[in-house]
């Protein structure tokens, strides 16, 4: 082999480069424990079923938005026939306080930024609830 | 091969990769062959067939001094020379790459030629494969090191910074990335280019095509799968990490149009070591580009030259010393 300097130690870079992932998350030893949004007690029903809200919350609260916001109409109908009020602080907020424990942990996890909170206030936040792994 | 079936044949082959995935369908063994075994083998494909062509081109010799040059020499030192052009150290070898790597320097001098009215023959540049190709290599590199938010946890923070960068502009809720627009824009141009060109379509391969069709069903599944078919990327993202931590763990609510991305990436690695996107390695060990320009100061030795038996013309006036000076031919050593 010719170069064989320049040549291996350019496989090596690439192989580095190539398999960073595996490293990386052995490095920082992190990815035994995927995220697990708190539920705060009391409220285990949502508006639709929980595969649906873990699946389409964005799409649903896009919904809300337009139809609040554009066409004035603050009633939403679940699929269940019963009636919400649109609001994300009055109706989301309400179950959902804990913003750190509950959104920001899959947010977080795998990287979205939501830019609801770009307008809307985030409420106090209520004393951590135990549970669920960081 | 005729041009209508150099096109037609690599379409027809992504379309059967974009059906493929409807096996998953199947149940949860067949979502682990698509999830986990199919792209492990093309991981394994694309890293042993990368390091053996690399390690083959490294056993090649280079016989002459061949790099390629549009500038001067260094030579006499009151002769000015061009450093970049006609690069004849290390430092000026690895600028020059550096430049043809990352901006395709050698591309943007692309010339035509064309006849003006028939007679008058007219040289112009020709930048709009230097664009497109830049374009769309950038754009790529950006949206695999955007991919690395799936593969890090915690996300590697450079990714989520391009990220940040790539999504200045928002299109209703969702995030709306720059160089989503602007690959499917330039792969556009670079498949119409081999289409549209008869000169272009006439040299074009159905390699050429295949490459192309595949980078761009990649690049549209994945698109439509963040702005249209949405699939689960909570799932996707434990997928991910669970492969990387060797317990690969499938979840069944992933969605199809994951399958076909994952389908569609997998065969682009696993055919990259066949293929012409070995440039992306090649481009290091071009001779014309690796080597310096040195010629006249260092003697380029070929690596395949059989030992030649020679005599100098020390040797020779030794054998024949006496002779030469008795017929009174002039010596260099009298003795």
């Amino acid at each position: 082999m010719f170069d064989k300097g320049k040549v291996l130690g350019g496989l090596a870079i690439f192989l580095c480069l190539g398999t960073f992932p595996l490293w990386y998350i052995a490095a920082q030893g992190k990815a035994a424990y995927p995220p697990d949004p708190v539920i705060y007690p009391g409220s285990e029903q949502c508006v639709e079923s929980t595969e649906y809200m873990s699946k389409y919350h964005m799409q649903l609260l896009q919904q809300w938005r337009d139809q609040a916001v554009r066409q004035g109409d603050r009633v939403y109908i679940a699929s269940d026939n019963k009636t919400y009020d649109i609001s994300l602080t009055g109706t989301c907020l309400k179950c959902h306080p804990n913003k750190a424990e509950f959104c920001d942990r899959c947010h977080t996890y795998n990287d979205v930024s939501p830019n609801c909170y770009n307008c809307h206030n985030i409420p106090p936040q209520p004393a951590e609830v135990l549970g669920g792994t960081k | 091969m005729n041009n209508a079936v150099k096109i037609l044949y690599p379409l027809a082959a992504v379309t059967i990769l974009v059906l493929l995935p409807l096996l998953t369908l199947l149940g949860p063994s067949a979502e682990f062959v698509f999830a986990v075994i199919i792209p492990c083998l093309a991981l394994a494909a694309f890293f042993s067939g990368f390091i053996y062509r690399v390690v083959r081109w490294a056993q090649s010799p280079v016989p002459f001094n061949i790099p390629s040059v549009g500038g001067q020499e260094k030579s006499l030192p009151w002769i000015k020379d061009d450093k970049i052009e006609s690069p004849g150290n290390n430092w000026a070898v690895t600028w020059r790459m550096f430049l043809e790597i990352f901006f395709f320097r050698s591309l943007f001098r692309n010339s035509r030629a064309d006849l003006v009215a028939g007679q008058r023959l007219v040289y112009g540049g020709s930048r709009w494969l230097w664009l497109g190709g830049l374009a769309f290599h950038w754009s790529l590199f950006i949206i695999i090191f955007r991919h690395l938010r799936f593969f890090t946890e915690p996300v590697f923070p450079p990714a989520t910074w391009l990220t940040n960068l790539d999504s200045l502009f928002q299109f209703s809720l969702a995030t709306l990335f720059l160089t989503d627009f602007i690959i499917l824009i330039s792969l556009t141009y670079l498949f119409f280019r081999r289409v549209v060109s008869p000169q272009v379509k006439y040299i074009s391969l159905a390699s050429d095509y295949l490459a192309l069709l595949l980078i761009l069903g990649v690049v549209i599944s994945g698109v439509l799968m963040r702005s249209i078919f949405k699939v689960d990327v909570d799932a996707v993202k434990r997928l991910a990490i669970s492969m990387i931590t060797f317990k690969p763990a499938v979840d069944s609510n992933i969605g199809l149009p994951f399958y076909i991305h994952l389908m569609l990436v997998s065969t682009l690695i696993a055919y990259f070591p066949f293929s012409k996107m070995m440039h992306a390695p090649g481009i290091l060990f071009s001779p014309t580009r690796n080597m310096k320009n040195d010629s006249r100061a260092v003697r380029h030795i070929n690596p395949w030259n059989h030992p030649v038996r020679v005599h100098t013309y020390e040797e020779y006036e030794d054998e024949f010393r006496k002779p030469m000076m008795a017929a009174g031919i002039p010596v260099e050593k009298k003795q």
